[in-house]
């Protein structure tokens, strides 16, 4: 006899019936909407909801629906352009306090989403999403090489004994004063051979006399280059620390990078942190000067800087930076057990820690202050024209006494929330820009293939779908039919899970599930065959489905399994396209694995299983 | 319903010589293809040109599409930009590059409707940079070694070459065919491909499991007689599942337009090559490297009673 315990047939029941549940929500579509936050209370409070309703509809522009949410307020529109139009409006109307991201919201009916049911993406192919572009300000690359170089050259003429005047910066060049023409010379043979990526110009027509250096054209691009390059690997980590699966980042223009993002859930967090230039310096506190009694507009003592305090208030730190974030390696958000105040645990490169201790040796008892800068874009009407300028934010959030020798491990307090702490600390851990750069354009972009292309290849599925189905059904009869309740079983099952977990489905994802389907019916086939050549060995009914699933289960565990160890490295190592085709492969191979071994079985059970002399229709 | 006879008996392996000829030559001409032709990269590796036109009235993309593809711009990709009147389009570098392809796809779709406006031409960078490309590679052999792993622990660490040989194999052969037949080679042909390494590794399992089974059931017949068995045996298996695979492949290529055939081409390669494979490259290489009953037989214990096969 072939039976099934009772509780196999209710879990089959509870999976497949959650199952659809959890695919409901992908009948509904999808509203262009706007996200809006305010940096302090995140939702924007009932007063400033109300005046944000107002500002649109003094534009004529239709809000169909406010959700404000425990982090944000969501604003559903009635088309992309309106989306476009107030998310110009708000961001020039609400300034500085706020964050307005486009976004596509899901119209599931709200007692689908209260047990958590949420679309699947679908991704920039499928569906389009939201399009950055960002300007990469290489100019101030180049200002940045060039003074590096200004230490180095200080350095070596020092080294060499070859006294100069001074050393100044700016306009892509250097430029080196000198007593007179030989100790020029002198330097210029000292120099030259040391930097071929310089072009040197001895001016001796002026008094002091001055050696210039430039940087030749090949090395500016290459210095460019570099930086873009930089910056995308930056924006690449971020978006992936993000979570957002299947972005697109390319590289437009000389000094533009494009960032393309499939519906993400908190598009004014992956706004802030695409977008994001924060970056910490390291620097003493003039020890002289401190706690600070002037006021904010007194001209500081020469080697000092005058920076404003978080708190309020204003303090004298040295002007050389001990380490930027550039020598953070990892940064994990915490709390202090102690205060309960957030912190990032920081640690340092060797080459950073090694500076740090060697400059905190000899300086215990002073102070360390943490200087956090940011550049903030800023958008302005002049003449009706929605301006938008960068301002940079530069603020002192934390400073210490040093207690002893610092190493490559630390961390720092002063941070106003959780939330700060771990976005500074994804923003450290994703590495450091190379070169300032800003959000200057934001739209929301069609999807990258047809929609009549999408109809086609969905037409073209559900055909060979039915092709399937129909042979199934002709060829193992009975069993096949079994089979095909199976599969119907199985796609739903992945819909939901892929619905679940909230990735992104694309073409190459769709390529998975045809994939997993063609492996869903293999083990069906497998089973059926074995069935068969057991009745052709001569066992009854009851055995032969015995052994015929329980000889093929072993060949079918190895397969996938197999398989499945492929797809979890994949995932594990891939990145972009090949993560996403994984996730889906894993999941199809786990809920074909469930449907097709036990949901038919359990059919088989149910029609077979108690008919002893019964001849099986396969 | 039933396709097969009772007892398929095709003396698979005494072919294998030649078969592994066949094998050398395919890899040859396909590695031959690979360095001196090289693949015909997407959009999506090489980059392009970016143009974005402006139109007064919201603008049919098909139509947008159509006029393009008259023009001979196949690869070109479509988009709206902001507003159902903004539109952005991506060529790939054999399209032309600068003024001239810019001045050519604004004549384009000015023929068709005059109110075209270019608002700017760019060049865009690949979406898959060196970077993506290398990690892929390495995500690549880190599966191939888990491969390697898994199946050596389960059967035999012949067996093990013997399906990665044949992932390799694949991969080769099927790349080499698109470089000889000169087909764009995208992202959804990558996952494709990707697709095609999970079949085909399933197909070798299937077999392996009913060498590894046999060779424990059946006490006569020599290692290749054994594999010549099981083949046969999993031969009607082989043939449904690669049918039914086959007739979602064939739907797609008939009726899911241009930009799936691509993939469903690949599908269809893969999955010939990777049926092949498995008797041919896995199988025969894990007899090659001389794999015997005793690797896989457990030492018989006093008594023990079991079933009796003659092949």
């Amino acid at each position: 006899m072939n039976r099934y315990p009772l509780w196999k047939y209710i879990l089959l029941v509870v999976v497949i019936a959650s199952g659809c549940l959890y695919a409901l929500p992908n009948v509904f579509g999808q509203d262009p909407a706007l996200q809006i936050t305010n940096a302090d209370s995140g939702v924007p409070s009932p007063r400033e909801q109300t005046r944000i309703v107002e500002i649109l509809a003094g534009q004529d522009i239709a809000v169909r629906g406010t959700e404000p949410t425990d982090e944000h307020l969501l604003l559903r529109l009635a088309s992309a352009q309106a989306q476009t139009r107030a998310a110009d409006e708000l961001e020039v109307r609400l300034g500085r306090d706020y964050t307005v991201a486009l976004n596509l919201a899901p119209s599931t009916p709200g007692w689908l989403r209260n047990l958590g049911g949420q679309p699947m993406y679908l991704g920039l192919d499928l569906r389009g999403g939201v399009h950055f572009l960002m300007q990469v300000d290489t100019q101030a690359v180049l200002e940045q090489t060039v003074s590096r170089y200004s230490d180095e050259f200080r350095r070596l003429l020092r080294e060499a004994d070859i006294r100069y005047r001074d050393v100044r910066t700016g306009e892509g060049r250097l430029s080196l004063a000198f007593a007179s023409q030989e100790r020029l010379d002198q330097a210029l043979d000292a120099l030259r051979p040391e930097y071929l990526e310089l072009e040197f110009n001895a001016n001796n027509d002026v008094t002091p006399p001055r050696l210039e250096a430039v940087l030749t054209d090949d090395e500016r691009t290459k210095v460019r280059n570099f930086a873009v390059e930089q910056n995308m690997t930056t924006l690449r980590n971020r978006v992936n620390e993000l979570g957002v699966a299947e972005p697109v980042i390319q590289r437009q223009g000389l000094d533009r990078i494009v960032v393309q993002l499939p519906g993400v859930q908190d598009t004014a967090r992956a706004k802030d942190i695409i977008g994001a230039t924060a970056t910490l310096e390291f620097r003493m506190v003039d020890a002289g000067n401190f706690p600070y009694r002037g006021g904010p507009d007194a001209t500081p003592p020469p080697g000092t800087e005058l920076f404003p305090e978080r708190e309020g208030g204003y303090v004298l730190l040295e002007r050389e930076i001990i380490i930027t974030g550039d020598a953070i390696t990892d940064a994990q958000s915490g709390i202090d057990t102690q205060t309960g105040q957030s912190e990032v645990n920081i640690r340092l490169s060797g080459a950073g820690g090694s500076i740090m201790s060697r400059v905190t040796q000899n300086r215990v008892g002073d102070h360390m202050a943490v200087v956090f800068k940011e550049t903030e874009l800023q958008a302005r009407r002049v003449n009706g024209e929605v301006v938008r300028e960068q301002v940079v934010v530069e603020e002192v959030i934390n400073i210490a006494r040093i207690q002893e020798q610092l190493g490559s491990r630390f961390r720092i307090t002063g941070l106003d929330s959780g939330q700060e702490a771990r976005d500074l600390s994804l923003l450290l851990r994703a590495g450091s820009l190379a070169a300032p750069m800003q959000i200057v354009e934001e739209r929301t972009i069609g999807p990258s293939l047809g929609q009549e292309n999408i109809n086609q290849g969905l037409a073209a599925v559900v055909i060979g779908f039915a092709l399937v189905v129909a042979f199934m059904a002709f060829y193992y009869r009975v069993f096949g039919l079994f089979a095909n309740l199976a599969l119907l079983a199985n796609l739903v099952l992945i819909v939901a899970a892929l619905s679940v977990l909230q990735a992104t489905l694309t073409l190459p994802g769709i390529a998975g599930i045809v994939l997993t389907v063609g492996m869903a019916v293999d083990a069906n086939v497998l089973i059926f065959e074995r069935i068969r050549e057991e009745i052709r060995a001569g066992s009854n009914t009851q055995k032969a489905i015995e052994a015929g699933y329980g000889k093929a289960l072993s060949t079918i565990a190895d397969a996938n399994v197999t398989t499945l160890i492929a797809a979890v490295v994949l995932f594990a190592f891939g990145t972009g396209p090949i993560k996403g085709f994984a996730v889906t492969l894993s999941i199809g191979i786990v809920s074909s694995m469930f449907t097709a071994i036990l949901g038919t079985r359990a059919l088989a059970n149910l029609v077979y299983g108690a008919r002893r002399g019964a001849r099986l229709s396969i | 319903m039933n396709f097969f006879k009772r007892d398929i008996q095709i003396d698979f392996m005494t072919h294998r010589i030649r078969a592994a000829l066949l094998t050398a030559v395919l890899m040859v001409a396909s590695l031959g293809f690979l360095f001196f032709r090289g693949l015909d990269l997407g959009l999506d590796f090489t980059g392009g040109t970016l143009v974005e036109v402006g139109y007064p009235q919201a603008v049919d993309l098909g139509q947008v599409r159509s006029t393009l593809e008259a023009a001979g711009y196949d690869d070109a990709i479509v988009q709206t930009f902001g507003s159902a009147r903004d539109v952005m389009i991506r060529l790939a570098p054999n399209a032309g590059a600068g003024d001239a392809l810019s001045n050519a796809v604004l004549d384009t779709l000015r023929a068709d409707n005059a109110d075209a406006e270019l608002r700017r031409v760019e060049f865009v960078g690949p979406q898959v940079g060196e970077e993506l490309a290398e990690k892929g590679g390495l995500a690549l052999l880190y599966a191939l070694g888990g491969i390697l792993i898994y199946v050596a622990f389960r059967f035999e660490y012949r067996f093990a070459i013997g399906a990665v040989a044949a992932v390799v194999h694949d991969v080769v052969v099927t790349l080499g065919i698109f470089a000889a037949i000169g087909m764009t080679f995208d992202l959804t042909v990558l996952a494709a491909l990707l697709a095609v390494i999970g079949y085909s590794l399933n197909d070798t399992i299937v077999v392996f499991d009913r060498v590894r089974e046999n060779f424990v059931r059946v006490r006569k017949g020599s290692a290749p007689e054994i594999t010549n068995l099981s083949i046969n045996q999993m031969l009607p298996r082989t043939l449904v599942t690669s049918l039914t695979t086959l007739l979602v492949l064939l739907a797609l290529v008939a009726l899911g337009g241009e930009l799936i055939r691509g993939f469903a081409l690949t599908l269809i390669i893969g999955v010939l090559v990777g049926t092949y494979s498995s008797i041919y490259v896995a199988s025969s290489a894990a007899l090659g490297l001389g794999v015997s009953k005793e690797d896989l037989v457990p030492p018989p214990k006093e008594g023990e009673d079991s079933d009796e096969l003659v092949p």
